[in-house]
């Protein structure tokens, strides 16, 4: 493959990939006086639009994606992204839309807003959610906020925050970020939360219980009822995070299960691409006792039409600017309506299914640290190739020389050499028995010819990349080299 | 229409591998009581075309992307070229994740490379991360961040930064035993140079200052950061509008610690407000602190060049509770339309993009202050936005306006009621002058 330069390589002076029409107000001679102007900026990139073109297709190849194969990636689930949810989204009437335009302008925007408020009601049982929160981590910082907030008003806002030792980094990060000290509770041989260690650290100075259902490990907490139980006999509240309802919608509701606040991603769960990190969306979803505290603004049915609210006193605020990533809710609400009630359900079952099959034929080649019945996704360990000396590194590295994304590394952090595997519902039988040959032809590799393994990957882009190196010693943007 | 690829025959063989006789029985760990005995109650499966139909309808009842609009405030009309469109909607960049396996995610690495090095450019800063949600949460982002890096627990905060940036600082800080003060404004709708020396003390993590401000006023930066600096303060420069730094100078050789903002105004529509793109930059030195992503360029085993999320020992992912902020998702694909644009526009085509806002403002500002009984409320010099004072009130004059195809500028006097009638109005590259006196004949008739 052609080794594709940075643009500021192929940068030249004078070339252009873009003009503007003629000035047509009359030109002010003066009218950058008095104030400090920029001579120019320094080495910032001059190139023709052919030029771009190629750059961005050419880096583009560089990239394994959703739309080019398996990508069972633990925790992510990287689904399918429906095309026809982008092309709705870049209708203009939408993207052309002004945040602040008059409401009675942008009513399609805020029916919208409601459609997608309600069906997340309907699909989590709760009785509330605001689509503010721009990904799951703002969430999770928005939900703590709602507790802390409705606490506060009882007078104590209280001291910690508990999550499981399997849970999501994001979890700790945002309880601390909303004033609470964190700390963890054990799991079990099971790998789901330790009752008596729960009961053990639950008193009237812990404000919450943030927990995944299904877990991180793909097992679905069957104690919930009794978590939520002794949670809230000590007045604290069970949050859970939501990353991993593609294993419920439409078989369970977190709402039935006594969850009083909950974030989704509806990068995850509702298809919507991750764009190489983002956007996403992280609408968080209450039960009424935590609705008045929701951010505002919030969006209201006013007579045939909806308004924007902001009379709400007790309100944490806003975590953003205006309303959310709203194109990623327009192509959530497109989802949801291709769906409908039994395809939204199907998502689960297959995505549980797809799970279990793989789970079923890798058992006897890698080991399960935790032989629970798992559901969406499952977490193998490299605890056998070990003794080969082969790590879920050189496992993961393989597997790009099958032509497949590898699962996510080294988490949960109870599951050490963990290989996360979620292979979502879109996919096909071919490509779930393709990345199973490969996972059995790795497991035989790692005992006939390791080196194959730990020099891997071979036939990518670039091979092996020295990650130690870049934090020790950061070039974290490109700069021109001096003529000597 | 569902998106499932198996065939009835292959869930019953996949049934038979797995050993049980239903995709029910797999769902055993889940309680009973726990299971939903009903369907969902959403609306019946669309086909394709009933669901461009459905959208269609509600599409048709949005209908300001038609009419003629002078509202920025923070989401601002630019040219987008084609290329941006065509090239961002490859799904090789669409629909991959964030890019933790390095070899087979070149393309994203080199793409945040380069946006960090623009975004450096464009700031005068050494470093900059990947994207941050949006303008908002980055000021907060920064504020929380200058509060790390010198355990200070006072911010100044100018009542002339975006209203909605801050709300959103209020709301991050709440429980984190830092605290704003207020910082006014002067008649010219500058940042009170008095009032920060008033309030600036050896307590003050920093000074924070949007440029141009919520009044589209462009600050004296430089003078701004002596004062911060002089109290041991950081100085933090917050830019909602992206665009001004293809002209204005780059707030770091003015002495800015730490610049952040909104880019939206790169190759971004107004979204409705989101999906945008939250930049920052900050000086090497405190690296360490800065939040978020961040790619760094390193070598394979062969010795070729190649680049790699870094760094992320500031992250939750490896410091949970210690982390330097709980972002994980971000907004890389707003970061790549930015990249694309910026280098699309290239080194002159930002300059004049710029200067043409600033030109047509111009003439807008006067046009509009011709008008009897109208004037400018702030004599500072501005960027593409501008404060109108009116005889009359604003939502009433607005209300007119939009009967007749027009949407005026921002009443301000939700957010500020000190100011009485006044109006915020955006006038960018792409309002012709013929847009630009038509509001002019509009507001002339409806005042008259």
């Amino acid at each position: 493959m052609i080794r594709e330069p940075l643009i500021f390589e192929i940068s030249d002076k004078g070339k252009k990939a873009f003009a503007l029409p003629k000035l047509d107000v009359p030109e002010k001679k003066d009218v950058l006086a008095g104030f400090s102007v920029r001579k120019d900026i320094a080495d910032f990139p001059q190139v023709s639009e052919v030029e771009v073109v190629r750059h961005f297709t050419r880096l583009s190849q560089q990239n394994y994606c959703v739309d080019l194969g398996f990508y069972p990636l633990g925790s992510c689930t990287m689904k399918y992204n429906p095309k026809v949810n982008e092309k709705v989204a870049g209708f203009r009437e939408f993207a052309l839309s002004h945040p602040l335009a008059p409401e009675t302008t942008i009513q399609g925007n805020l029916e919208i807003i409601k459609l997608v408020e309600d069906y997340l009601c309907e699909i989590a049982g709760m009785d509330a959610f605001t689509l503010q929160p721009s990904a799951g981590a703002q969430g999770e910082l928005t939900g703590m906020m709602l507790v802390r907030a409705r606490l506060e008003e009882s007078g104590n806002p209280r001291k910690y925050v508990l999550t499981p030792d399997s849970a999501h980094g994001t979890n700790p990060s945002s309880a601390h970020l909303c004033g609470y000290t964190v700390q963890e509770v054990k799991s079990n041989a099971n790998g789901t939360v330790d009752l008596d260690d729960l009961a053990l650290r639950m008193n009237e100075d812990v404000a919450a219980l943030m927990l995944t259902n299904p877990n991180t490990l793909g097992v679905f907490e069957y104690d919930i009822k009794k978590i939520a139980a002794i949670v809230h006999a000590k007045g604290g509240f069970l949050y859970m995070d939501g990353a991993n309802m593609n294993a419920l919608t439409g078989v369970c509701r977190p709402g039935d299960m006594d969850v009083d606040v909950i974030h989704i991603n509806l990068h995850k769960t509702f298809s919507t691409p991750h764009g190489g990190g983002g956007p996403g969306a992280g609408p968080v979803g209450v039960k009424k006792i935590l609705e008045p505290y929701l951010p505002i603004p919030r969006v209201v049915r006013r007579g045939e039409g909806f308004g924007l609210s902001f009379d709400h006193p007790k309100s944490v605020g806003r975590v953003r600017s205006f309303y959310g990533n709203f194109l990623v809710i327009v192509k959530a609400l497109a989802y949801i309506l291709t769906l409908g009630p039994d395809g939204i359900r199907e998502i689960a079952e297959i995505a549980v299914l797809n799970s279990n099959y793989i789970r079923k034929s890798l058992e006897t080649l890698y080991s399960l640290k935790y032989t629970t019945p798992t559901l969406h996704e499952c977490v193998f360990s490299d605890r056998i190739q070990k003794e080969l000396g082969v790590s879920n590194l050189d496992i993961a590295k393989r597997l790009i020389d099958y032509g497949l994304h590898p699962p996510t590394m080294s988490f949960p952090l109870i599951v050490h050499g963990a290989l996360m595997i979620e292979p979502t519902e879109t996919e096909s039988r071919r490509d779930l028995d393709m990345f199973i040959e490969a996972m059995t032809n790795i497991a035989r590799e790692a005992k006939e010819n390791p080196e194959i393994l730990k020099s891997a990957p071979h036939h990518s882009y670039v091979r092996r990349l020295d990650e130690t190196a870049a934090a020790r010693h950061p070039i974290v943007k490109w700069i021109r080299e001096s003529k000597s | 229409m569902s998106y499932i690829s198996l065939s009835e025959n292959d869930k019953r063989e996949m049934l038979a591998r797995i050993g049980v006789s239903s995709i029910d029985e797999l769902y055993g760990c889940v309680p009973d009581e726990l299971r939903l005995k009903r369907r969902l109650r959403l609306p019946v499966a669309l086909s394709e075309p009933e669901l461009v139909r459905q959208f269609e309808r509600l599409a048709g009842k949005n209908s300001f992307p038609g009419m003629l609009s002078f509202l920025g405030a923070g989401s601002y009309r630019h040219f987008i070229p084609s290329v941006v469109d065509y090239l961002s909607s490859r799904g090789e960049f669409l629909s991959p994740y964030t890019p933790y396996q390095p070899e087979i995610s070149q393309g994203t690495l080199q793409v945040i490379f380069e946006y960090q090095t623009l975004v450096c450019q464009l700031t005068g800063l050494d470093i900059a991360n990947a994207s941050l949600y949006d303008g908002a949460s980055a000021a907060a982002e920064a504020v929380l961040m200058a509060n790390r890096l010198n355990n200070k627990a006072k911010i100044l905060v100018p009542r002339s930064l975006h209203p909605q940036y801050r709300e959103t600082i209020r709301t991050y800080i709440k429980n984190l035993g830092v605290r704003i003060e207020e910082v006014g404004f002067t008649s010219a709708g500058a940042l009170d140079l008095a009032d920060v020396a008033r309030k600036l003390d050896k307590d003050t993590s920093a000074v924070l200052v949007q440029s141009p401000n919520f009044f589209g006023v462009i600050e004296d930066l430089e003078k701004i950061g002596e004062f911060a600096h002089g109290h041991q303060a950081l100085f933090v420069v917050t830019v909602a509008e992206a665009l001004s730094l293809g002209i204005l100078e780059a707030p770091g050789n003015a002495g800015a610690d730490v610049v952040c903002g909104e880019a939206q105004s790169f190759g971004l529509p107004s979204n409705f407000g989101g999906p945008v793109l939250g930049f920052m930059a900050c000086k090497k030195e405190h690296l360490r602190q800065l939040p978020g992503r961040i790619t760094g360029q390193t070598t394979d085993v062969d010795g070729k060049r190649g680049f790699v999320l870094t760094l992320s020992t500031r992250e939750q992912h490896i410091r949970r509770e210690k982390a330097t902020s709980n972002i994980c998702t971000n907004q890389a694909w707003c970061a790549l339309r930015a990249t694309i644009f910026l280098e699309t526009l290239g080194h002159d085509g930002l300059r004049e993009a710029a200067i043409h806002n600033i030109q047509k403002a111009d003439y807008a500002a006067d046009r509009l202050g011709r008008i009897a009984g109208v004037k400018r409320k702030f004599g500072g010099r501005f960027f593409n936005e501008f404060v109108l004072e009116l005889p009359r009130e604003i939502p009433k004059v607005n209300e007119a306006l939009l009967a007749k195809g027009v949407v005026g500028g921002l009443d301000l006097g939700r957010y500020y009621p000190e100011l009485g009638r006044a109006m915020l109005v955006c006038v960018t590259e792409m309002h012709s002058k013929e847009d630009i006196d038509r509001l002019a004949a509009t507001l002339e008739e409806t005042l008259r």
